[in-house]
This record gives C-alpha cells, structure tokens and sequence, in this order.
C-alpha cells in the first residue's frame, strides 16, 4: 500500500520549484569526478552544490559541470568568500558563467572551525536577491538572523548542524528547533552530519530537507553511503509527517497523583 | 606580532626541553582533539618516533575529512635569479658562478602559455632577491602579463612593504608564499652573512604584512635542515597558528622543504632530516592544525611523494623548473635554485594521483575582479 504514504504528495518547494528529493548533495571531496554521477543517481538528489571555486573551465573533463545530470538545479556557493562583498561577486562570476540564478551564501571569516559570518551573510543575501538570485544562505542557527534573511528574501534558511566537515551530528538541534518553529521558510541542515540516522533525526524534528557532502563523499563507498542517506531522509520525513506519538518517560498505569479527583465521581 | 610570541616561546622552551617528553605526553596529544604548545612539542619529540603510525592514522582521517581526496597541483615559474645574498644553501648565492638571467615580459608570457596548456592554473612566480633587477614594478608588470592565463597567482620573492604587497594585490595577486628559511636568529646570521636578507625580523613579519595587505592565501615553511628541525617545525606551527588567530580569514598552507643540493659548498650544522623525520613534522602540523593546507614540492622524490600523499598533503607542485624559464624549451634558460627530485610532468603526476586514489584539482580558486573584468 505505498502508493498511500504521505510522502507521495509532498514536495519540497524552493522559490517555486517542486522537488521530489528533500537530499541535497555536495560535489566536493570525492576521489574522482566518475563518481559523482552514480552518487547523485542513488541520492535521488535533484539539487546539487558546488563551489565556484573548484569549477575547472579550461578543462572539460575536470569541470564537474559536465559530471551532474540534465534537469539538475545547480546550486553554486561562494565558497572563499571572506565578506558580503565577495560573495556577491562570486554569485554574480557564476551566473555570467552559465550556473542558473541559484546561489548559496557562504561567507567565512574564520578557517579554523569554517563557521559562517551571519552578519556579512544577511548583507550578501539582501543585495542578491535585488539583483534576482534566488538565495539560500548557509549559517549558523540564530533565530534573529534567520528573520532577518526571511525579511530580506531567502528562499531557503540553511542552518549548520555541527562544523562544516566535522560529521558531528545535530549539534545544534535545539537551536534548529526554533527556525523550524518560527520561521516559515524551508528550514535545510546544512553542515555536520555525518550519519544518515542523524539525517532521520533532523527529518523527524521538521527539517525540510538536509545537505550532505563530506559524510558521503569521505564513505569507503559513497554510492552507497548516498543512497542510505536518501532513505534515511525518506524514513525521517514519512515519520514527520507521520506524527509520533509523544514520548512517555514512565509507564502510565494509574493516577497517584490526580486519583482523588475520580473517587467521588 | 608573532615575534613577541616567539621571543616569549624562545624563553619557555627552555622549560620544555625536547627530551624531557614521554611516551603519556604524546598519547595525551593523540587523544586530544584540540592540541595546545606543549601538546606538538610532544608529538616532535623522540618520544613520539614510536608512535609514527597511530598520528599518520590520525592525520589521514583528519586530511580526509577536511580536505577529501583532493590534492590541489601548481607550478613555479622562475623570473629571474640575480640576487644580492649570500644564502650559504643557494645557488643563487651572489657569490655563485651561474648563469643569470631575467625574462622579458614577452618570455614570461610565452612561458606562462606554455605552462597554462599543460593544464595548470595555479602559478607561483619567483625571483632572487634584487630590487634592481626584478622590483616590485617588474613583479607587477608579469602579473598583468600572466593574469589571463591563471585561476591563482602568487608569489614567492624577498620581503617587501605593506604598500608594495597591497599594489601587487591590486594587480592580481592571490597567493603568498615565504619561507622563513631558519627560526633560530643564530643560525640564521650565520647561513644569511651578507646581504638584505640578513634582517630576520624584516623576513618573519613579511607574513603578516601580507595579510594587512589583503592577500588572501599564505604559504610558509621553515627549510628543514638548517636548523633543528624539532625546533625549526614548531615555530612554523606556531607562526602559522599565531597569523590565523590575526587574520581568521586567510588560507594557510604550510611547506615542508627540505635542504637539497645546490651550488655552492654549504654543509648543514645538524644532521641531516631523515624520511622519517620528515614525515614526523608533516604528521605534528595535521593534528595540530587539522584546516591548514600542506604543500610538498617537486624537492623530494616520486616514491616518497607518493608515500607522504596519505599523512597530510593537499597542495603538489607538478612539472617543476627551477631554472629561469624553460618551459617553453626555446632559448637559454638561468641557472637553477636547486635541484629537484621528482621531475615528472604534468600528466604523469596527474595519472598516478587518479591511481592513488586522489582526484588532482586544476583550479581551487576564483579571483572574482579578474572574472569581472572578463566578462
């Protein structure tokens, strides 16, 4: 009966795009271009990220471009971006380039823990979407920041669970819990999770989707690893939607307490 | 200022005397995920040598994780070798007898093209150390030569001004690379006895002009050999720590060279680094510093490079001269710095990273002001 999961008609939407897929993948890291082909086939990922940086032009077969399937939305990020200023160049280098109008804010300011500057990214994301990019920000969850780049017109808050790369896990849950709660954008886990059980995890709390890069690409077998993370996504958002049950902490056999309230009844 | 944390750590190493560590000191720094000093004074130490294995099993799961199977390629690209020092390990020691030469910006280009059709888009270019003969202003006029031709430009010369680096950044320039060559201000006199080199303060804060400047990737190295190397290694960790505590946005990289045979008669005051030594500092920088890159140059050779891939390595040169010019194989090329080890070209370094199991990157950068300018 699987034709009647809640999952069959319930898409992600970004900027008014219906996607089937709630997997993100990222392309960097992996051992060699060949495989990224077969790694977003098993993630069922329609939206896929790249850094402009790592986009070799001169060369077709190094150009990850030439490796993602037709029909893919290009997710470009601006990897490299030290402030506003230069993530809003390198958005607008790749869109002259031919990558759609799609960008990820990433603005850095620190290369030890890569944790993003919400401020400088606020600032990018305003401009850009003047400038009619359509603009998921990655950042580090603050409830103050996330209304202030709903306000200027993300499409997408993208909230880190743990340090970029660190395959952590959920972190930061409680945090994402209140974007989840308050803000009524699509709320991605961008960052830190490094298992597809933390992937059902942030599914399950109402995440709309997750972004994975490092914990596949960094697997002895990321095809695999790829698809575990689809139906961990898959399985975390059927559950969702599902409803669990509340959580008992002890088992509810009688009423000590409240008793009396029933005895002259 | 880095120099006053190093004046400071000159003053404490003599508290931390390298012998004095144990073998708990360096499973305590094993286990740690965020080391302090103390922490990589244990891992350089002997009593880390037989632990070798568990921190390369440690660094390989860190380079991995941060960087994945990449390794970013470059290449050098000699200008010109006239120089007024007398570096006792340098070929280009003013007092040498080689053949000088400076290239024209026509050759520089034409060996710039020539470098750019093997693939490569990373371009380090490198001078002696002479104001007349190759200035800032010559420096900068290749960079506007080059700059269509490359994804990332940078420079390995003598120390200059805040201003002077500012003007080059203007001009195009991504990348920075200075080896303090020696920590130890003694030795440093003594292998630097004439010439503007010998001011080691001017050298060791050349980094940080640098970063005030706005470059934004820095690569230094302390030349292992001349100094301890225990020693040697641990202010260049240190030094690299203190510039990304001072500027948190840059992207640091760290060289490993070691001494190789040049012209002139210099013999080390220590004993040489050994493989294993080698690989001791390349395992101590990893886990002290999981983010920062690691260069290995063409100095060493195939079969050890392909060795050291897996301990912590992200960035390789590839098809390197050392000469002035050649790449283009017409005219007479200036003498070489140093000998290199591993003189494979481009492609076959690019053939036996794919067999390692490692994905060769061309480009890991974009200048986006030259972007713009072209459209």
């Amino acid at each position: 009966m699987t034709k009647d999961l809640p999952t069959h008609h319930d898409p992600l939407v970004i900027a008014d795009t219906p996607l089937r897929s709630r997997l993100l993948v990222g392309t960097g890291k992996f051992s060699s271009h060949d495989i990224v082909p077969e790694v977003i086939k098993e993630s069922g990922s329609q939206i896929v990220t790249m850094a402009l940086r790592r986009v070799d032009w001169k060369n077709p077969q190094d150009n990850i471009l030439n490796y993602l399937p037709e029909h893919t939305v290009l997710l470009p990020n601006t990897s490299g971006a030290r402030n506003a200023e230069e993530a809003i160049r390198i958005a607008r280098v790749a869109r002259a380039a031919g990558c759609g109008n799609w960008v990820k804010i990433e603005v850095v300011q620190d290369q030890r823990y890569l944790m993003p500057d919400n401020f400088e990214t606020v600032k990018a994301t305003e401009q850009l979407v003047k400038e009619g990019f359509t603009v998921l920000p990655y950042m580090s969850p603050d409830l103050s920041t996330a209304m202030r780049l709903a306000e200027a017109g993300a499409a997408a808050i993208m909230p880190l669970g743990a340090p970029i790369g660190s395959n952590r896990g959920l972190k930061t849950k409680e945090l994402i819990r209140i974007l989840i709660a308050e803000i009524s954008l699509p709320i991605i886990v961008d960052a830190g999770i490094g298992r597809p059980s933390e992937a059902t995890e942030a599914m399950e709390m109402g995440a709309a989707a997750v972004l994975v890069n490092t914990a596949i690409a960094t697997a002895e077998n990321p095809v695999a690893m790829a698809k575990a993370f689809r139906l961990a996504v898959e399985a975390g958002r059927l559950a969702y939607l599902a409803g669990p049950g509340a959580r008992q902490l002890q088992a509810e056999a009688s009423s000590p307490l409240t008793g009396f309230l029933r005895e002259n009844a | 200022m880095f120099y006053d944390h190093y004046a400071a750590w000159q003053e404490k190493l003599k508290s931390y005397p390298l012998t004095s560590f144990q073998e708990s000191d360096v499973l305590r720094a094993l286990a740690r995920d965020r080391l302090d000093p103390p922490d990589l004074l244990a891992l350089l130490s002997p009593a880390a040598e037989p632990y070798l294995e568990t921190m390369a099993q440690k660094a390989h799961r860190l380079t991995v994780q941060n960087f994945g199977k990449t390794i970013s390629l470059f290449t050098p690209l000699y200008l010109a070798n006239f120089c007024s020092n007398q570096c006792v390990y340098c070929s280009f020691n003013t007092k040498n007898t080689i053949v000088r030469r400076k290239l024209d910006l026509d050759e520089v280009e034409a060996e710039g093209q020539a470098i750019a059709a093997t693939g490569l888009q990373h371009l380090l270019l490198l001078t002696g150390e002479s104001r007349l003969q190759s200035g800032p202003e010559y420096i900068q006029a290749c960079l506007e030569r080059l700059r269509p031709h490359f994804a990332s430009l940078g420079i390995e010369v003598y120390p200059l001004e805040e201003e002077e680096y500012r003007r080059l950044y203007e001009a195009g320039l991504d990348a920075f690379t200075m080896f303090q060559e020696v920590y130890d201000e003694v030795i440093y006199a003594t292998v630097h006895p004439a010439g503007p080199k010998r001011n080691h303060r001017y050298r060791l804060e050349a980094p940080e002009r640098a970063c005030r400047a706005g470059i934004p990737s820095i690569n230094i190295g302390a030349l292992l050999g001349l100094g301890e190397w225990r020693t040697e290694a641990f202010f260049t960790a240190l030094h690299a720590e203190s510039l990304l505590q001072s500027y948190p946005g840059i992207e640091l990289a760290l060289s490993v060279p070691r001494l190789r045979p040049h012209a002139g008669h210099f013999q080390p005051f220590t004993s040489p680094v050994t493989d294993a030594n080698l690989v001791q500092v390349i395992l101590a920088y990893r886990l002290y510093l999981p983010r920062v890159g690691i260069t290995l140059s063409t100095r060493e050779s195939p079969r050890l490079r392909e060795a050291l891939l897996p301990l912590g390595i992200t960035k390789m040169s590839a098809g390197s001269l050392t000469s002035v010019g050649g790449y283009t194989g017409d005219g007479d090329s200036g003498s070489a710095q140093f000998e290199i080890a591993d003189e494979r070209p481009v492609d076959a370094i690019v053939a036996m990273l794919r067999t390692k199991g490692y994905q060769p990157a061309f480009v890991d950068w974009v200048n986006v002001r030259v972007r713009e300018a072209l459209g």
